[in-house]
């Protein structure tokens, strides 16, 4: 296969940045599409360019590092994939390709197509966990949890913080992300003990780092390479109802 | 070399609770004193840095990807073992702790190995209690399944991502400190060199990967979590980014290398599709709780699986190995793989693969449960081999996983050096020639969790107070020489590109040093390697400049690395005469194919020491069984 690729070049974070163009010829089907990127790359390399930077590390879906903006769709054509995961039999022999990095203002370009999300570890760092210092445990078995809440609390739990909900929202919001820390947390009785303060914190600092807000487009969990569900930002607003209210 | 592995005396059931009672402690108000960098945040490394931050230390903690949370730990999928007995079917600590020495091939350290299981389940307690969704039985008790070289259930597990849930949770607690400012968080930081002063692990140099700034870090302690080398073979299930750069250049400052031919090939991976994979896909070693493994009984089959009929089937594990079946250890089932596609049985294209089949299990079970126990394993195969495992049996093919070898570390986990200490797959202290499945994840929350934080203040309490002005000259010094290395990389302008040179070097390791090796086949690698390298320093182009970010710079200094540690590890390989665990040495078998080790010789763990000049030292450290009686390894 073959394809016409318009990649966004950055040098750096000062940098305007402009779409380049590449031909990339003889791609097998089974390969993936970083896989391309890997050759496109080595071409460059040996032809003494600067090959284009991206984010990847586990190129199997779980680590959330890959984050590319394909043909305008935050990951791509695949639904429930991440970039890494996409195949070039997804596109049609001949096409053009563009490749942007994440959009957004809380996502910074540092360098062509990598962006910096360290603005989710703050909001995570602003309560997304439980509070229980190392040795203060009691038995794992102590605390029955229902299957259903357990296998509710996991659906949410999968988020991969990626990134592309917020990429893929019109109002660059991160609702769905903080929706499935919280999700996650309150289901469980262990999370549910600061659930209040949690809900107040996240959402403090989803804003401070200047995320948008939600206006329920659902742009988010059709982007979501684990499919989390919107109905979790139901949750999350309810909840942060409840903590504006008593607290 | 110092070997002492400093185990203490006393009972096996009773040496650690009895040691820890009376190591000397640093006071609260001392601990803020104390500056500890970890290296490394996946499981190891974030849950020692959460606790050491949790008990008042001063933590600075660094990793290269671009957040803590994608540590390569969180693609571990099956499950963590804790004996816990939950299942009530015979499960026991000293179960779990003969399991592993067995399954380990009797090259671990009996102490290290029964502390391990000893705090395995702690390990579940303090993550259940952090929020991780571990699965649960419809009564509300956690749900247990069964990994290989185990006769019983004692696996938690999160669907088939269980690494993520336990690193989530480890990150959550890391999170938490650093919003306290009691951990400094360094992301986009890779480790270049250590830093030490008269024999002392004082503190590391780094580079900062977006603006390609070096900067030294002086400490009280260096902590390496830094995992494995399985990238050395190129094609892994590792991360792209996992490399040996950080505890291999602590052994160029003088920390020992301990058995670094212990790798293991996985034997449940998506086989190789062509020359431009990247890397390859794990399928969780789960999946043999329920499928099948089979090749067709006649060579070169090419027919469809469903229409082989069920008489011409051989199911090789079940055969082999009846009483453990298709849940052999990862060594043993890999080794048999590889067995019957070099006797032509092999399946797929390139006949390098064997079915995995569900359909028993399916009629049984239904699909359905199928789905909910793997649901996102198959969808994961569908999505790269485009065949759908619910209707044709998945292909599966050994690949390299995991490193059971690391640098040398005694009890405390401290390292040859003073003051290093290192955690997780970095260090090469419990699962012996081979590593059971689901035992990763228990061994890098164990370290970081519940030793670590014990062991590391003894040293500090006695350890003398940090020379700043000592320890900065020495650290300009190693700066200096990082500075060099990184523009001689920038100065080859060859022509060709990093992975090039890597994709090669994996061929010659895997091939001569991989799955099987010889003292032929090692001896061939060793002048096949110095060649690759010459080549290198000659050839490499590495585009732009080291001023900002730049992958091909940091891939280039990883590959460098590795060129240099593949040697150590032919070496080791070539020095192990006998075979044990995932190191099999063709030489060495019995008459059924079965690894032959040599107990009278070969009873030690191989540290090697770095010389300047010269081939690197071996050192022997023996290695005593008082409560397991060495026998040959039988899954029959």
């Amino acid at each position: 296969m073959n394809f016409k690729l318009h990649v966004w070049r950055q040098r750096d974070a000062q940098d305007k940045g402009r779409m380049v163009k590449y031909a990339v010829r003889e791609i097998g089907a089974e390969v993936s599409f970083l896989e391309m990127l890997d050759l496109l790359n080595e071409e460059l390399t040996e032809a003494g360019e600067e090959p284009i930077a991206f984010d990847h590390d586990c190129r199997e879906g779980i680590c959330g590092a890959c984050s590319l903006v394909i043909d305008g769709v935050a990951h791509g054509p695949g639904r429930g994939v991440t970039t890494c995961q996409l195949m070039m039999r997804n596109f049609r022999d001949g096409a053009d390709i563009f490749v942007e990095p994440w959009r957004g203002r809380a996502f910074p370009i540092v360098k062509d197509l990598v962006v910096d999300r360290s603005a989710f570890d703050r909001i995570i760092e602003a309560g997304g966990y439980v509070s229980c210092n190392t040795g203060s445990a009691p038995d794992a078995n102590v605390t029955p949890i229902a299957k259903q809440d357990a296998d509710l609390a996991m659906d949410a739990a999968q988020c991969i913080g990626c990134g592309a909900c917020a990429a893929a929202c019109k109002n660059s919001s991160a609702m769905l992300f903080v929706a499935a820390k919280v999700g996650h947390l309150h289901l469980l009785p262990q999370g549910r003990v600061e659930n209040q303060t949690r809900v107040g914190n996240m959402v403090k600092a989803m804003d401070a780092q200047g995320f948008g807000a939600c206006t329920n487009q659902q742009e988010c969990e059709a982007v979501c390479p684990k499919e989390i569900s919107v109905n979790f930002i139901a949750q999350l607003n309810r909840n942060y109802v409840r903590a504006l209210l008593d607290v | 070399m110092n070997l002492d592995a400093h185990i203490p005396a006393g009972a096996l059931e009773t040496k650690w609770q009895r040691y820890k009672s009376t190591l000397p402690l640093v006071s609260p108000a001392n601990k803020r004193r104390f500056k500890i960098i970890v290296v490394g945040s996946g499981l190891a490394g974030s849950s020692a840095a959460a606790t050491l931050a949790e008990l008042g230390y001063a933590v600075e903690c660094f990793c290269f990807q671009d957040s803590p949370r994608r540590a390569h730990s969180i693609a571990a999928q099956g499950g963590i073992n804790a004996a816990r007995n939950y299942q009530g079917d015979g499960d026991s600590v000293f179960r779990l702790f003969y399991d592993t020495v067995k399954g380990g091939d009797f090259r671990a350290r009996e102490a290290n190995v029964y502390r391990l299981a000893e705090i395995s389940g702690a390990i579940i307690d303090q993550c259940v209690a952090q929020g991780v969704p571990f699965a649960r039985e419809y009564g509300g008790m956690l749900a247990n399944r069964s990994f290989g070289g185990a006769q019983v259930s004692r696996t938690f597990y999160a669907r088939g991502q269980t690494g993520q849930q336990l690193l989530l949770g480890a990150y959550g607690a890391l999170a938490r400190q650093i919003a306290l400012g009691k951990v400094t968080m360094h992301a986009r930081h890779e480790m270049l060199d250590l830093i030490v002063v008269a024999g002392r692990a004082r503190g590391i140099v780094v580079r900062d990967l977006v603006s390609g700034t070096l900067r030294s870090c002086c400490a009280d302690a260096v902590v390496l979590a830094t995992g494995g080398y399985a990238n050395v073979f190129f094609l892994s299930t590792n991360a792209m980014g996992c490399n040996v750069t950080a505890t291999y250049r602590a052994h160029k400052r003088g920390a020992g290398f301990a058995n670094p031919c212990f790798t293991q090939i996985h034997p449940t991976c998506i086989p190789v599709s062509g020359e431009h994979q990247a890397k390859l896909t794990l399928m969780s070693e789960s999946l043999r709780n329920d499928g099948r493994v089979w090749v067709p009984t006649k060579k070169g089959d090419r027919r469809a699986p469903h229409e082989i009929p069920e008489a011409e089937r051989d199911y090789y594990l079940e055969r082999r190995y009846p009483a453990f079946g298709n849940l052999s250890p990862r060594d043993i089932a890999s080794r048999a793989a590889l067995q019957v596609c070099n006797d032509g049985y092999g399946v797929g294209r390139s006949g390098m693969g064997v079915y995995l089949d569900f359909a028993e299990a399916m009629q049984r079970l239904g699909q359905d449960v199928i789905e909910q126990r793997y649901g996102n394993l198959f969808s994961m195969y569908e999505e790269i081999t485009g065949e759908d495992p619910y209707r044709t049996p998945m292909r599966i093919f050994p690949a390299a996983h995991y490193t059971m070898g690391g640098l040398w570390v005694d009890y405390n986990l401290m390292s040859n050096l003073d003051g290093l200490f290192v955690i997780g797959e970095a260090n090469f202290s419990d699962h012996g020639a081979n590593r059971l499945g689901a035992s990763a994840l228990m061994q890098g929350l164990a370290d970081g969790y519940f030793v670590l934080p014990y062991t590391i203040g003894q040293y500090l309490a006695a350890a003398p107070v940090l020379d700043k002005s000592a320890a900065e000259k020495t650290a300009a010094q190693t700066q200096q020489e990082c500075q060099q290395s990184i523009a001689a990389l920038l100065n080859i302008k060859g022509k060709r590109s990093v992975d090039y040179f890597h994709r090669r070097l994996g061929k010659i390791m895997w091939d001569n040093c991989g799955m099987a090796r010889s003292a032929a086949s090692l001896q061939q690698a060793l002048q096949a390697i110095p060649q690759l390298q010459e080549e290198f320093q000659r050839d490499l182009r590495v585009p732009g400049g080291g001023a900002s970010l730049n992958q091909s710079l940091e891939k280039a200094g990883r590959v460098a690395d590795f060129l240099d540690f593949a040697q150590l590890m032919c070496r080791d390989a070539l020095a192990r005469e006998e075979s044990c665990g995932g190191h099999f040495r063709t030489e060495y078998q019995t008459a059924e194919g079965e690894a032959q080790r040599n107990d009278a010789e070969f009873t030690h763990v191989s540290v090697w020491q770095h010389r300047a000049a010269g081939e690197p030292q071996l050192h022997r450290e023996p290695l005593q069984f008082s409560h397991v009686a060495l026998a040959q390894r039988s899954y029959k």
